[in-house]
């Protein structure tokens, strides 16, 4: 028998049927839902008289207009509410189980889909929104989609595909000292580039990645769309199975035994053919820091903002001078010189459990600088929220002068309250410093939580790996 | 969907690379229910010098005069020339919902991100990819030449420049089917409604964890 990839693997198990050219119907395991890319697939299946397929397979959550402050008093902006109440009508009309806003199970989808086991190894998973690339982690096919096909899965329980190529991240070595996923995923995406991975599916393999747990695996899957993957996987371990054990969607008794058994099939074999292959050394990877309107745009803490002067081409060169005068930075000007305004710690990419303990262990005993106007951690899910509390996390990040609020999408993407003005910049542990991204006008440069936190007591970007 | 055949269409330059959906459609407008009049907000950050919230009577609004889509000889323009990457970050069908209540029905560009890519043909958008050197030749001619336009034809898979000279563009079977016949995928995918459900069984006989 031929070697297969991982992505081979989940790939075959879930073809329905194949055309010649390649044109498939995949099969879809589960499908998590939001209420931004929602509605108008409800409306499309009822304007057809058509029901889900399989409602089981589906689970909401409301996470992109959700305040992080003063919850009790509902959603004040008239149209986010709307969004997030056309979610709970259409969710009890076709009985899909929902987290509703005051529910502690409620989060941020790719952090709630993991942590409840809904998430599991050996699936597809699809949701609309890029992000949810996040999954692959569990040795899951998973990844983004948009409200067309939202509508598709739920009306078929499948989505037409052709399958991608495969690429192979390998990280080997250990990663240094205040060095994570965030870095790792940030480094990728600065040796490859934002389009790298287009039109392949990325397996992300070596010592390194072995050594990630399983929130550091997702950090980094999450991030393989910024590299232009629409799926990021890693292969299953003790890591994933321990991670999934006793959680309340996962198998149980007889089942899991079964499950376990296959799950431990998940791994590409020995010999198995990549169409490209990146590696990297761990122990070459620095605290990264993004400086530009792309998140290729990266260097590492003891990096310059570059000059135009000096890209590869003239598309780059304008990419850049237009970058630079976006961001308001000058070309030369030294990473740790930067001083940043806000700071936000949370995301899909950077809201769970363990990204709060990096963050607060920056942070404990420590003051928010004074040039700091607004410090943030929003917890990806109310029971990452409730076990950060347990730890008393919550207690150092308030002394240290950091807010403490609900847990939701947030600044992200900015699509509830929280923002930035126009102008003012942030180090934001989340995933895209586009343009807008944070609100008009606004500057984002991505980090892990730790440079976070640290770029939040110091006031502008240092380096965490030697503090 | 509507249906997507032959097309003699002006074209405007969006001459940068890694447009990103963001741009396309900032999250503010993300907020409707509805999958149409998204067209006044495309690319909204660029095109106005105000902020804009939805609801607001857009031709109220302060227009940057140095965006390209605003300059008057591209007014009516429905090829949306860009570079590289165009389309990434973001799944919101938004982007493509965007470009086409705009006018767009054709974006040529090096390369696309591939959940983007994938949108435009559910919404009938031609997303057409061709040499970076050829779109560069196209970038130099819509410049000089005032309301350039370019042909394009589905059926012959080739786009014609006003001088007569074609380019051939590759564009997958089964998509081209549906965008020439203006099918919805999910009819096509319900005539193998036997396929799905055989599977379902033996799916269920390997993993009965996930029906449990």
């Amino acid at each position: 028998m031929n070697a297969k990839t991982l992505y081979d693997k989940l790939w075959d198990s879930h073809v329905v049927r194949q055309d010649a050219d390649g044109t498939a119907l995949i099969y879809i395991d589960r499908q998590l839902v939001h209420e931004v890319t929602s509605p108008q697939a409800f409306e499309g299946l009822k304007l057809a008289k058509r029901k889900p397929w399989r409602t089981a397979s589906m689970l909401a959550v409301p996470d992109h207009n959700v305040p992080t402050t003063n919850r009790a008093a509902g959603i004040a902006d008239p149209i986010s509410r709307l969004q997030v109440e056309t979610l709970d009508a259409n969710c009890a009309e076709f009985g899909i189980v929902e987290f509703k806003m005051g529910d502690i199970r409620q989060g941020v989808v790719h952090v709630m889909g993991p942590e409840q086991g809904a998430t599991l190894p050996g699936m597809t998973v699809v949701c609309g929104d890029s992000h949810t690339s996040t999954h692959g982690a569990f040795a899951a096919l998973a990844h983004g989609i948009g409200t067309s096909e939202v509508e598709h899965v739920m009306a078929t329980q499948c989505l037409v595909a052709k399958k991608s190529k495969a690429m192979l991240v390998k990280v080997d070595g250990v990663l240094g000292r205040g060095v994570s996923a965030k870095d790792v995923a940030l480094a990728v995406i600065g040796k490859i580039g934002t389009a790298g991975g287009t039109g392949y599916a990325i397996e992300f393999a070596g010592s390194a990645i072995r050594g990630l747990s399983m929130e550091g695996r997702m950090t980094l899957c999450n991030m393989a769309i910024e590299a232009g993957a629409r799926a990021g996987m890693v292969a299953a371990d003790d890591t994933t199975i321990e991670y999934v054990k006793g959680r309340p969607f996962a198998p149980q008794g007889e089942n899991w035994d079964k499950a376990v058994g296959y799950w431990e099939t998940l791994h590409s074999d020995d010999g198995a053919k990549f169409d490209a292959t990146v590696e990297l050394d761990a122990a070459q990877i620095k605290p990264q820091v993004t400086w530009g309107t792309s998140p290729e745009m990266v260097t590492d803490i003891n990096g310059h903002v570059p000059d135009p002067a000096s890209a590869p081409d003239a598309v780059k060169r304008s990419d850049w001078e237009r970058a630079l005068q976006y961001m308001g930075l000058q070309a030369n000007t030294p990473i740790s010189e930067i001083k940043v305004d806000k700071v936000f710690i949370g995301s899909c990419t950077n809201g769970r459990i363990e990204d709060m303990r990096e963050a607060a262990a920056v942070a404990k005993g420590k003051k928010v600088a004074a040039n700091i106007k607004l410090a943030m951690v929003v917890p990806g899910s109310g029971l990452v929220k409730a076990q950060a509390e347990k730890e008393g996390l919550d207690k150092v990040f308030i002394e240290a002068g950091f807010e403490w609020r609900d847990p939701g999408c947030s600044m992200c993407l900015a699509m509830n309250d929280d923002r930035l003005e126009s102008g003012e910049r942030c180090a934001s542990t989340s995933n895209r410093n586009f343009e807008g991204r944070q609100g008009q006008g606004s500057r984002t440069h991505l980090v892990s939580p730790a440079m976070a936190a640290a770029a939040a007591i110091a006031g502008h970007f240092v380096d965490v790996s030697k503090s | 969907m509507r249906k997507f055949n032959l097309l003699d269409g002006l074209v405007v330059p969006l001459d940068r690379a890694n447009v990103d959906t963001d741009a396309i459609i900032p999250k503010q407008f993300l907020k409707s229910i509805k999958r149409s009049g998204f067209g006044p907000n495309a690319f909204d950050e660029w095109r106005y010098l105000d902020h804009g919230e939805p609801g607001m009577d857009n031709s109220k609004r302060q227009i940057n005069p140095d965006f390209v889509l605003n300059q008057s000889r591209y007014q009516g323009a429905q090829v949306l020339l860009a570079r590289e990457n165009f389309g990434c970050g973001s799944s919101r069908e938004h982007a493509p919902w965007a470009l086409e209540d705009y006018g767009f029905q054709v974006v040529i560009a090096p390369s696309f991100a591939d959940i983007f890519f994938n949108n435009c043909f559910k919404n009938g958008l031609l997303p057409i990819k061709l040499d970076a050197s050829v779109v560069d030749e196209l970038f130099k001619a819509v410049a000089t030449n005032e309301g350039y336009k370019l042909k394009v034809d589905l059926e012959r898979q080739v786009i014609a420049t006003p001088d007569g000279k074609e380019t051939a563009f590759e564009v997958d079977a089964f998509r081209k089917h549906c965008l020439l016949n203006g099918l919805d995928d999910i009819g096509l995918t319900l005539q193998h409604v036997d396929d799905i459900k055989a599977f379902e069984v033996k799916h269920r006989a390997a993993q009965p964890w996930l029906y449990a």
